[in-house]
């Protein structure tokens, strides 16, 4: 457990050696940035190794920091945060893995890109909530110039409206905190403080701070209608980023909303709970829908993303034991699995196709072109259907059986969603990879054939079906970190409250 | 009586360097500059005027706190020394600034009045009068004036100056008014009698015109809405030293003068105005120049495609910012505005930096010339980040966390349902409309592609070390905060 602080200080400190490094050259940034992120992902594990489940935060480190105002240099985990992290290291070095071909900035880029994964870290492992909103925010900066700078298609825009709705949330989160440690008269910033803090409060006023720290975390998380800036950024994203967003950033809006929002305001959650569940159910069916008529690759993953992520807000706002673990069993799968879209998306296809429009892509005769891509594709489109045997499998069913125990109709309306995601999932594998292939191009695919997958690619797909497989066979490996944490005090005063 | 004075001397022995500096700036230039080359004759008056400014910091720590000096006529308490050293930083960060700024034909002149301008400064941090107060803020002022329109080569700098002087007059008129109202009133121009004296004397209407004046004022220099308009002139035609100068150590230094006054001299006349209780007082016309000059700043901002404007609007949206921190210091104590005033002054006068730097090789207004910046001087774009960002208020960079500590303190003043309340509220969603234009001045530096034909940038060492250092600090303070909290 005591590995665990270091997956943040080993990053930020590959941050600037990967800047310094990318002084020199290229090859030498991206080594000290795979070996950052291994490392990463060897910490977590390692972690994870010696980590024995329970109920509550287990403290790593605990030092006064800003006396004056309470705050404290606190650093905690339990098995929900520990499965976070973990996907937290998977997803970091399949994206290097993944981006091993940036030539320009490649130093700047890897420094930025371990910026944001060290701040996504310490988010993860805070357990004192100014400490959680400082890494919060310094995960937001790295993603505009991520994007602006390396991204594609209307690149500025997507990452100005990104850095945008994400400060505009983070925002909110500040007003409500603030609001509950003046006005209860807190002495800290620690979650059980503030907890305590916030039960000295008027209703009304619970009420109004909850909508604003949760609605504030919830726009990182993509919850409809909230959720349009995750489209367009993940598309204009460079591969790498678009992975890390799908993958790891909105799961730090959706672990706000389950570590800080709920907890610290479970009479807020109780006023909002109906509101919350409709929002996420009509996001799950209405991205779906939208996935299904787009003509660009790349949007059908964003809005799949989207809907995705509608799993996962439905699990909180169903609020009973079963539903949150499926919840954060969801947000690992998630993040697995879409990194694993938008790669071959991104990646293996669009840098080799230079197009990701469905009926250019039909065209070409991809299954034999790109056999590696297609078989990859087709394993990660099963398993975000769904599919027994892949990790999106036991996420939402766990989520739409805990959803009925809360609301029939929000697991019937998730349960045609599910149906959707097939759909739109099945669409473009049909499409773009067993499409009508014209005879013209595939006797000039044979004449320049596209460059083969690299062995960097290989090896990140490898990292994430393994991982997408593993917790589909064997579910019980995360369940069993999770379902003890959600045991806790703080958890159980909403979950208790939150089940009719 | 004789002691009295050899306890004033020693209090002010950080004015004498600099003034003992100021002269040797002009002497030495007079007496070897003559045969020298312009940027000779510059290096030598800023290393004299380092010097002074560095001997000044050594004798202000060394007298300490010591409290009343002279009669009560200067205090010296911890406010005043922080402050004090905080200004001579801040004025050692401007002096590394013009070692990479253009040219000016009489250097030596420039660094003198800088110096001058800090005898102000210092003075204003520990005024405890009334007199003491005017004497040192125009002292400060007319420095600034010259300062403002000291490059004779461009129009736009006399522009700036003329702007900058009338209404500064116009503004010390209206100080002076109030404060001879004051007198009148109380029978005293010591802040302690005058708060004595209001202890049992209820709210008048003269009483409230003389507030009104002197809050103008106020408002005047520190470019508060809706008394602005000089600001965004004299910044964009300022020569940019001068322009890191009256938006860094003028500010800190205005601020703290501000806060003695209006806590220590009129508090009890400050007012209330929670849901339960409403009197009248000073409080609410702050709180109205707070949110005039958050809304305003932070609006107009977004129309700017000039960077020295748009940096103008930033430090209206800051000051307002500060005069939310001045509301809430009557609780929480002047410690969350100092360290917010001394953290925006270095990042301000940080980024000023950066464009002298960039205009000593080509022209630098518009925020395209900031285009490719990352390429000509990586050096340059790096610390652009770090200043930039913390006026945005990015943790883990000083401007977030003087931001957060000032929005704590005005929440626990008075709750939510007050005006400090909403202000704290307003401020914090302005925050997000200020991330927009703080990124379009990073995206040009660090995005996109510099203009055909632009040159490298090289930057003269000593412009670099202050800028490094200038950044390390932002840096260094935000992750450490409670060195600066600590000492109040």
């Amino acid at each position: 457990m005591n590995a665990l602080p270091w997956t943040i200080y080993v990053t930020f400190a590959g941050a600037l050696l990967a800047l310094l490094g990318g002084a020199r050259s290229a090859s030498l940034a991206r080594g000290i940035a795979l070996a950052t992120a291994v490392a990463g992902l060897g910490l977590s594990l390692v972690a994870a190794g010696n980590f024995v489940p329970g109920a509550g935060l287990q403290t790593l480190v605990d030092v006064p920091w800003v006396s004056q105002l309470g705050i404290h240099y606190h650093l905690a985990a339990d098995g929900i945060s520990l499965t976070l992290v973990v996907l937290t290291g998977i997803a970091a070095t399949a994206g290097i893995l993944f981006s091993w071909n940036i030539e320009e900035r490649t130093g700047e880029f890897f420094a930025l890109f371990l910026a944001l994964i060290g701040g996504v870290y310490g988010v993860f492992l805070s357990a004192d909530a100014f400490l959680f909103f400082v890494f919060y925010e310094i995960a937001i900066v790295p993603k505009y110039f991520l994007i602006a700078n390396w991204g594609s298609t209307r690149r500025e825009y997507g990452a100005m409206k990104l850095a945008l709705y994400s400060f505009a949330g983070s925002a909110m989160v500040l007003a409500g905190l603030l609001w509950t440690y003046a006005a209860g008269g807190a002495t800290g910033f620690g979650l059980n403080e503030l907890a305590a803090a916030a039960v000295t409060l008027p209703h009304t006023q619970v009420v109004i701070i909850f909508a604003l720290v949760f609605f504030g975390f919830a726009t990182l998380a993509g919850l409809f209608p909230l959720h349009t800036w995750a489209p367009t950024g993940h598309v204009a994203a460079p591969t790498a980023a678009s992975m890390l967003l799908a993958g790891v950033v909105m799961k730090l809006g959706a672990y706000g909303c389950l570590r800080v929002a709920m907890p610290l305001f479970p009479v807020g959650f109780l006023a909002w709970q109906p509101v919350i569940g409709w929002l996420a159910v009509v996001g799950i069916v209405y991205a779906g829908l939208i996935a299904l008529v787009q003509d660009d690759f790349k949007f059908v993953i964003g809005y799949s993303s989207v809907s995705h992520m509608g799993f996962v807000m439905l699990g909180l706002a169903a609020a009973n034991t079963r539903a949150v673990g499926g919840a954060v069993l969801q947000m690992f799968s998630h993040g697995v699995i879409a990194g694993l879209l938008f790669a071959v998306v991104g990646r293996m296809i669009y840098e080799r196709t230079h197009t990701r429009q469905l009926a250019e892509l039909q065209r070409l005769p991809l299954h034999r072109l790109l056999p590696f891509a297609t078989v990859v594709f087709v394993l990660a489109g099963l398993a975000s259907m769904g599919m027994p045997g892949f990790s999106g499998f036991p996420a939402e069913l766990t989520i739409l059986i805990g959803a009925w125990k809360t609301s029939h109709i929000w697991a019937l309306v998730a349960a045609v969603g599910v149906l959707i995601a097939a759909a739109f999932t099945l669409r473009v594998i049909q499409v773009v990879f067993f499409g009508k292939v014209d005879p013209a191009e595939v006797a000039a695919a044979a004449a320049h054939p596209l460059p083969p997958i690299s062995l960097p690619e290989k090896l990140g797909s490898l990292l994430l079906l393994s991982a997408t497989v593993i917790i589909g066979l064997k579910p019980d490996l995360l369940l069993n970190w999770i379902m003890p944490a959600l045991q806790s005090p703080l958890f159980q005063a909403v979950l208790k409250k939150g089940t009719p | 009586m004789n002691s009295l004075y050899a306890g004033l001397f020693r209090a002010l022995a950080p004015e004498a360097a600099l003034v003992v500096a100021a002269l040797a700036v002009i002497g030495l230039d007079l007496v070897a500059g003559r045969r020298q080359t312009l940027a000779w004759r510059l290096n030598l008056a800023v290393l004299i005027g380092a010097l002074g400014v560095l001997a000044a910091g050594v004798l202000v720590l060394a007298t300490g706190p010591v409290g009343a000096v002279f009669g009560g006529t200067l205090m010296f308490d911890t406010l005043a020394v922080a402050v004090r050293v905080g200004v001579l930083a801040l004025m050692l960060l401007t002096l590394g600034v013009v070692t990479a700024a253009p040219l000016s034909r009489q250097p030596a002149e420039y660094i003198a009045l800088i110096l001058f301008a800090g005898v102000g400064f210092l003075q204003m941090a520990v005024a405890q009068q009334l007199l003491m107060a005017f004497l040192a803020v125009e002292l400060a002022s007319l420095s600034l004036y010259v300062l403002a329109g000291y490059d004779r080569s461009r129009p736009e700098s006399a522009e700036a100056a003329l702007k900058y002087f009338l209404l500064g007059a116009v503004s010390a008129a209206f100080l002076l008014f109030g404060f001879s109202l004051l007198f009148g009133l109380m029978g005293s121009i010591g802040f302690g009698e005058i708060s004595h004296v209001l202890g049992y004397q209820a709210m008048s209407p003269l009483l409230a015109v003389a507030l009104v004046m002197v809050l103008v004022a106020f408002g005047f220099k520190a470019a508060a809405a809706p008394f602005h308009l000089w600001a965004p002139d004299a910044y964009q035609g300022a020569p940019t030293p001068s322009a890191a100068l009256i938006a860094s150590a003028s500010k800190l230094a205005g601020f703290a003068l501000f806060w003695r006054l209006l806590w220590s001299g009129l508090g009890s006349v400050s007012g209330q105005f929670t849901a339960q209780h409403n009197y009248p007082g000073w409080l609410i016309v702050v709180a109205l120049l707070s949110g005039a000059s958050l809304l305003l700043g932070n609006f107009a901002a977004l129309a700017q495609t000039n960077v020295r404007r748009l940096l103008a609007y930033s430090a209206i949206s800051h000051a307002g910012a500060l005069l939310l921190g001045i509301l809430s210091a009557g609780q929480s104590g002047p410690g969350p505005l100092f360290y917010y005033a001394a953290t925006y002054g270095i990042a301000a006068a940080g980024a000023f930096g950066v464009i002298a730097v960039v205009e000593r090789h080509g022209r630098c207004q518009e925020i395209t010339d900031l285009a490719g910046l990352h390429q000509r001087s990586p050096l340059l774009s790096g610390c652009l980040l770090v200043f930039v960002l913390s006026l945005a208020g990015i943790p883990p960079l000083a401007g977030f966390f003087g931001k957060f500590a000032v929005f704590a303190a005005a929440l626990q003043m008075a709750g939510i349902a007050s005006p400090a309340g909403w202000l704290t509220i307003l401020a914090i969603a302005l925050s997000a409309v200020a991330l927009y234009y703080y990124l379009i001045i990073l995206k040009q530096a660090l995005v996109s592609a510099p203009a055909a034909g632009a040159a490298k940038i090289p930057v003269p060492r000593a412009a670099a070390l202050t800028l490094v250092v200038a950044a390390a600090l932002l840096i260094a303070l935000g992750i450490f905060p409670s060195v600066l909290l600590g000492l109040f």
